[in-house]
């Protein structure tokens, strides 16, 4: 296998290019470029649509909380409280996620029994196969009603924390039962990356620790987290892309308003996503094009976290 | 550090009585004995307090039985098994934590979605009837979601499959490096962002305020491509290169050796690949909301006019209106929704299963 005669690798015998050839690499090669085309073609058209409504804007369009978009005349809306909002139900998501979403990679690769352990993966996929609208009905028709007296014992024994503070929500419908459903939503996905870093851990490295004396958790401890930390910053980050932009569960959930508050307990606040779910069937006068000004805050947001966390698990590609 | 340890004199040490080999360990049916006693205790402890609550109980029996098989295996093993036996019912307990959200979210669909569920509300639309009438079904909104994403299907499979076939067999530099790379980053694309990207592009073509099932459904394949680009390298990957060789060694041209012989060889992957795609697709709300419109009561069967209505924004715009029968609609169609996208699933099972190339 050397690269010094390239008719004895896969590559095709060299000779007369046939038509057929040309038309179909020039086919395949199209179609990869043209799904460059649509990603650049989302920024542009999302930016293109937004200056209409950014020159009109009379507010800081980044430092203001409040969305007087509707109208042809003074619009004034900014993306401050829907920015704080997105960010903070995600981080919500993340923190609830991330440690469970270990524990049970954990779980699958080295405690769950061999025979069944596919089987027990097998069902934490099936939690991505839900839709979202479904976790929507199911958080706002089952969830809330389950964690209100539970946010009220919150509220009671720690509301001293100022993120537990009341007067606590009575309907449940609050920024921590929304980051609740994000968390679930995104644990499929930090599981299935961390999983799959655990599975490469190199045998030897966990026989070492065993032929050492280490118990289990000292064999993970030392072999395992070290190896598999890149996987698991990565997954997570990709769980993080996934919580900024999720619509529907947020907006089905909580009940909004368009400040920016800390009290995870009382309703309030607002994600960028739910935001335009909600306003676009009212939307008149600049009001489409500022909501495509905020999608294209959110666009820009996710696009940072998804392009770490690729940066982030392909590095770890080329070290293992 | 261990150098120094090492150093010391071997035999400065006293001669430790060992009666064995192996420190104390806790009898193997302890700890399944301490989970059963402490439920037990719980239970009892909750129902004499008259505080009875199934999750309260559970939370506390886990608690409690790893408070004690921890301090147990403190006492008689020793600090290093104690902290092993904490982190395995940790671990233990992130499982367990994880299905409570899938077997409630099942069990309530199922059960509140069967008391609506009929023939008679697969079978008609909600033309005519009022948000609070006792009538109404999914019908429309089945026959958009179908088409909908039949029509996404057919735009982003070829896109996605021929993208695939480049980066498997034709790519090469710093094009493959960029489209792998943004193809993941295309995976993140917010939904509502795919949505709003069309909306845009609507209002430039047609002007605003046009909203038909074809906008949707380019929308959806936004989504879908990346998906469709991912699995279906992945299977073509699994091609053995013999197979490609001994095409060569034949005089077969490239493209026909790809036509002829790789693809069919992966074309249960891709079948399975492509139908997984549609199950992710086929849930979405939010791009559908706003391309597609949320407000549609009648059957639309045309792709190009007019609104169209979908499962998933149809479970969205009941609860939105609020009601009790509402929110019985809004059951009955997530029931409807999970039961297709388990179907898909289950297909896609069944195709990689039954018609997986017989490798061996």
């Amino acid at each position: 296998m050397t690269t010094t005669d390239p008719s004895t690798t896969t590559r095709a015998p060299r000779g007369r290019r046939r038509l057929g050839d040309v038309l179909f690499a020039g086919g395949a090669q199209g179609s990869g470029i043209l799904i460059l085309a649509i990603l650049a073609g989302v920024a542009a058209f999302l930016i293109l649509q937004s200056f209409d409504s950014l020159a009109a804007n009379t507010a800081n369009f980044f430092t203001t909380s409040e969305w007087h978009a509707n109208t042809r005349e003074e619009p004034a809306f900014g993306v401050a409280a829907l920015a704080f909002g997105t960010v903070l139900a995600a981080a919500i998501a993340l923190v609830l996620a991330t440690p469970v979403a270990i524990g049970i990679a954990l779980f699958i690769v080295y405690y769950a029994p061999r025979r069944i352990a596919a089987v027990l993966g097998y069902l934490v996929d099936l939690l991505a196969a839900i839709p979202s609208v479904v976790y929507g009905l199911w958080g706002i028709g089952w969830l809330v009603v389950q964690l209100a007296p539970f946010y009220a014992w919150l509220e009671t024994y720690f509301g001293w924390i100022p993120l537990f503070a009341g007067p606590v929500s009575t309907t449940g419908r609050t920024m921590l039962s929304a980051g609740i459903v994000l968390a679930v939503m995104i644990l499929p996905i930090i599981t299935a990356m961390t999983r799959d870093v655990f599975l490469q851990v190199p045998q030897a490295h966990r026989e070492a620790a065993l032929a050492l004396g280490a118990t289990r958790w000292e064999m993970i401890r030392m072999a395992v987290l070290p190896f598999g930390r890149p996987g698991i910053i990565g997954g997570a980050m990709l769980g993080l892309g996934r919580a900024l932009g999720e619509t529907m569960a947020v907006a089905m959930i909580l009940s909004p308003s368009l400040v920016i508050s800390w009290f995870l307990l009382q309703s309030g606040n607002q994600t960028i996503a739910a935001h335009i779910a909600l306003q676009y069937p009212e939307a008149t006068g600049y009001g489409v094009s500022a909501l495509i000004s905020a999608g294209l805050v959110l666009f820009a947001i996710t696009l940072v976290v998804n392009m770490a966390a690729r940066f982030v698990v392909s590095r770890r590609k080329e070290f293992a | 550090m261990s150098a120094t340890k090492l150093s010391a004199p071997e035999q400065t040490v006293p001669p430790r009585p060992t009666p064995s080999l192996r420190g104390r360990t806790l009898p193997k049916y302890l700890p399944p004995a301490l989970l059963g006693g402490s439920a037990v205790v719980c239970a009892a402890a909750l129902y004499l307090l008259d505080r009875w609550n199934p999750a309260v109980w559970a939370i506390l029996a886990a608690v409690l039985y790893t408070a004690a098989v921890t301090v147990l295996s403190a006492v008689v093993e020793n600090r290093r098994k104690a902290v092993d036996r904490l982190v395995t019912s940790v671990v233990y307990a992130c499982f367990t934590v994880a299905m409570v959200p899938l077997v409630s979210l099942l069990w309530t669909v199922l059960s509140r979605g069967l008391v609506r569920l009929d023939g008679y509300f697969l079978s008609v639309s909600m033309n005519g009837v009022t948000p609070s009438m006792d009538a109404g079904g999914v019908y429309h909104a089945i026959v958009g979601t179908l088409l909908m994403t039949l029509m996404a299907a057919v735009i982003s499979v070829p896109i996605g499959l021929m993208t695939a076939v480049y980066l498997v067999e034709y790519g090469r530099g710093r094009l493959r490096q960029a489209i792998t790379f943004f193809v993941d980053v295309m995976t993140g694309i917010p939904s509502i962002v795919a949505g709003l990207f069309v909306v845009a592009l609507w209002i430039l073509l047609f002007g605003p305020g046009h909203t038909n099932g074809a906008a949707g459904a380019i929308a959806l394949s936004v989504l879908m491509i990346p998906v469709v680009v991912r699995s279906c390298e992945e299977m073509l990957r699994l091609v053995p290169n013999e197979l490609r060789e001994a095409s060569y060694a034949l005089g077969v041209p490239k493209w026909l050796t790809v036509l002829k012989v790789v693809l069919p060889t992966a074309l249960s992957g891709l079948t399975t690949g492509v139908m997984l795609a549609l199950a992710r697709v086929i849930g979405e709300t939010a791009p559908l909301i706003l391309t597609a419109g949320s407000s549609a009561v009648s059957i639309n069967a045309n792709l190009f006019e007019g609104q169209m209505m979908s499962l998933p924004v149809f479970i969205y715009s009941q609860v939105r209106m609020g009601g009790a029968i509402n929110y019985e609609r809004a059951w009955a169609g997530a029931l409807t929704l999970i039961i297709i996208v388990m179907l898909l699933f289950l297909a896609a099972r069944l195709v990689s299963h039954f018609f997986a190339p017989k490798t061996r």
